[in-house]
């Protein structure tokens, strides 16, 4: 089984509560629920899926399978500040690849392993910013940074504690 | 009279630096005590040359700097209020000579008609530029049969991709008998290489709004929502803000002008799935399902959100609505062609010059929208093709520059208009490797309802993966066009109908290149790792060992002073070699 069955006490439990009771009964509130829900840790452990099913009757299968078909929703603990690295088509000719190593290397993060070891940054690949005119882009947080080189990848990481 | 200096603060803008140069303007007026107003404003569309100001004390005389630095800034104000302006940098304006801009001179703004003009947050700008008066108009004195009458012989289509006629969808909501009804707003715009509804939403939020209190009006709809992609945190904001203002000025909520019609309006975030921009997918996304498309009919506009009958129109169609309404139906029609009428914008990028929004009327020649609109090649290598309508689109070559601009001349080609991204490719693109990148795309994005989208994008993927690893076939070039064949005949939906388009369109015009890839093994353009070899050119290699020193893997020998060798076996040719060499030593092919 995927998840437990009882919860365990939550430490941002006054939080979560608040979160689903903005939306608690409102037709079609599970995705910005579970958005809210996400902001507070950073991502959907499987207590705070159960959690969520109990306090709102929403079956706990149709909550996961929600949580795993958008990929804004994560299931893994992350880092202080989220890199998107932009793979749009206007990214990719401007050879995005060359800055996705660069960061993988300097954060001497993998694909499969996409959160440092301190917590301070997850990367993930995103399909368009839509910032395709100063491409190769990536967002951190939400702040963009554009006309990229691997060279000054270095400089832009410094600016985040 | 006192200074105006404008800043584009939209996402391009501060991702170029704007932010910075904004403060840097507040500090030195305040320190010089200049007497000037310092305003926001969003994208004007010319990306390539932000963050841009411009500034003037009459708007006659105004002048437009681009590539402006927090360094710069200061001498670019300072230069101005004596009546000397610099000439360097300057984009627009119409006191220098010679700096009348080209570019703007073949476009016709409608969408964008308030785009990097106005301050977006603010609805005072808006209804100076005529803001909100299409809406009373139509609200005061037209019918609803009238409104959607006018739209219809505007003959505007929507500009989401698929290009149905915008007033015959309203008339199909309109005729629903029902008495809750919603209008929706796509604003999922997730065709990588296009940002003109992150512009426009940015840029302009109140004509969207404007848009769709004047479609719910027109169909009998009560209520509505703006679907926005979770990636554009800053058109969320301006729209939470634009809701907020025309809800207090009463354009929104309760008996709107002082009718009956009442209207709420709420913004959905999106999380981050591609599919959800098919409108069956996105109406089961607001309803916080997984955003799987449904078979249709029923239609949306017989039973679409919750059931009811709604209408869903793409931004930019609904930025077009208020001013077919002021302007007429006719004057709308008196751009385009005839069964394209109206404006489009496109999204320039990729190697070329002026990369950024354009607007231009349908009918506009590839040829010229890339080489007089868009300014030609960024680089010095020569035009390959132009990637038209993202990963539902497709490449075209050289040879079909002369296409133009509208539905049915794309359509002709193989490729489709798309929400209007256009990737200019120059000779360092392989065409191979850039219908994988779609592959991989579409294969990642496809929601897994139907087979053979699931699964036949997952084979042609790996088809194209042999085919640039240099283990292709010739026979898989007929698999990838039969496999293309099956999964656009058995998918439900756009996402899969069109997915093998980019496979297509690229084997129609560049077959070339994959047979290369397959009998030659080679990669023409330099992209596909696998069949790059990097050598030393015995007569330039002086034997400065940078190479040797920047070689990740250690793979290249030789003594100071001597040419160096390249370990064949051991290389995992990365080019770190090639980038180092400054005497064009190491040999790429």
């Amino acid at each position: 089984m995927i998840f437990g069955g009882v919860c365990k006490i939550m430490k941002y439990k006054t939080e979560i509560d608040i979160a689903i009771n903005k939306f608690i009964g409102k037709k079609g509130a599970l995705i910005p629920l579970l958005q809210n829900v996400q902001s507070i840790e950073g991502y959907l452990s499987k207590e705070v899926m159960s959690y969520v099913s109990e306090k709102t009757g929403i079956k706990l299968a149709h909550i996961y399978g929600v949580a795993t078909f958008y990929t804004m929703f994560r299931l893994k603990p992350q880092g202080r500040h989220i890199i998107r690295v932009c793979k749009g088509t206007a990214c990719h000719v401007s050879d995005a690849n060359a800055i996705m190593n660069e960061i993988n290397n300097q954060l001497d993060l993998s694909e499969d392993n996409d959160t440092t070891k301190d917590g301070k940054f997850t990367v993930m690949p995103v399909a368009c910013l839509g910032c395709c005119s100063l491409a190769p882009v990536i967002m951190i947080d939400d702040s963009t940074h554009g006309k990229l080189t691997p060279d000054s990848i270095g400089k832009i990481l410094k600016r985040y504690e | 009279m006192s200074l105006v200096i404008k800043v584009g603060l939209a996402s391009c803008g501060l991702a170029a630096g704007a932010g910075e140069v904004y403060d840097a303007i507040l500090k030195h007026i305040k320190k010089n005590k200049i007497d000037a107003e310092v305003k926001k404003t969003a994208c004007i569309g010319m990306c390539f040359v932000e963050p841009l100001v411009e500034i003037y004390e009459d708007k006659k005389k105004s002048i437009t700097y681009g590539d402006v630095t927090s360094e710069s800034v200061g001498n670019i104000i300072d230069s101005f209020s004596k009546g000397k302006p610099i000439e360097e940098n300057v984009i627009i304006s119409n006191i220098l000579k010679g700096s009348e801009n080209k570019t703007f001179n073949k476009q016709k703004r409608i969408v964008l008609r308030n785009c990097g003009i106005i301050d977006p947050v603010s609805i005072d700008d808006y209804l100076e530029n005529d803001g909100y008066k299409a809406l009373e108009k139509s609200v005061k004195d037209m019918s609803r049969e009238a409104i959607i009458d006018e739209i219809k012989n505007s003959g505007i289509r929507g500009r989401g991709g698929a290009g149905f006629p915008t007033g015959l969808k309203w008339q199909f909501a309109f005729n629903a008998d029902n008495k809750k009804k919603y209008i929706v707003c796509n604003a999922d715009e997730g065709d990588p290489g296009a940002f003109m509804d992150r512009s426009v939403l940015e840029g302009d939020p109140h004509s969207v709004i404007e848009g769709m209190i004047i479609g719910a009006y027109a169909i009998g709809a009560d209520e509505g929502y703006i679907y926005c992609r979770a990636e554009y945190p800053l058109a969320i904001k301006h729209l939470e803000i634009a809701i907020e203002q025309a809800t207090e000025k009463g354009y929104l909520g309760d008996k709107i002008f002082g009718t009956d019609f009442n209207f709420e309006l709420h913004i959905k975030e999106g999380a981050g799935a591609f599919v959800c921009g098919e409108e069956t997918a996105l109406m089961a996304s607001i309803e916080g399902k997984r955003g799987m498309p449904s078979i249709r009919p029923p239609f949306p506009a017989q039973s679409g959100l919750w059931g009811k009958p709604t209408n869903i129109n793409n931004v930019e169609t609904l930025a077009n609505i208020a001013w077919i309404i002021l302007n007429g139906a006719n004057n709308y029609a008196k751009y385009g062609t005839e069964k394209s009428p109206g404006t489009k914008v496109f999204a320039l990028a990729g190697k070329i010059r002026n990369s950024g929004l354009i607007e231009v009327p349908m009918g506009m020649p590839l040829k010229e929208v890339i080489y007089n609109v868009g300014g030609g090649m960024k680089t010095e290598k020569p035009f390959k093709g132009v990637q038209l309508g993202g990963p539902s689109g497709g490449c075209l070559p050289a040879e079909l520059l002369d296409t133009t601009v509208d539905y049915d001349s794309i359509n002709k080609t193989g490729a489709i208009m798309g929400s209007g991204g256009m990737v200019v490719m120059d000779t360092s693109s392989c065409m191979v490797d850039i219908a994988k990148f779609f592959l991989n795309f579409t294969q990642n994005e496809s929601c897994g309802k139907c087979t053979f989208c699931r699964v036949g994008t997952k084979r042609m993927l790996e088809i194209l993966i042999r085919i640039s690893d240099g283990e292709g076939e010739m026979e898989d070039l007929d698999t990838l066009e039969e496999l293309s064949q099956n999964i656009i005949k058995g998918s439900l939906c756009g996402l899969g109908q069109t997915a093998p388009n980019p496979v297509l369109t690229t084997l129609k015009y560049f077959r070339d290149e994959y047979i290369a890839h397959i009998k030659n093994k080679t990669c023409p353009a330099g992209v596909c790792t696998a069949l790059l070899k990097y050598e030393v050119k015995e007569d330039k290699c002086i034997g400065c060992t940078v190479c040797a020193m920047k070689c990740p893997v250690s793979c290249i020998s030789g003594e100071r002073k001597q040419v160096h060798f390249i370990d064949q076996d051991a290389c995992i040719k990365c080019g770190a070699c090639y980038d180092a060499c400054k005497f064009d030593a190491i040999k790429k092919g």
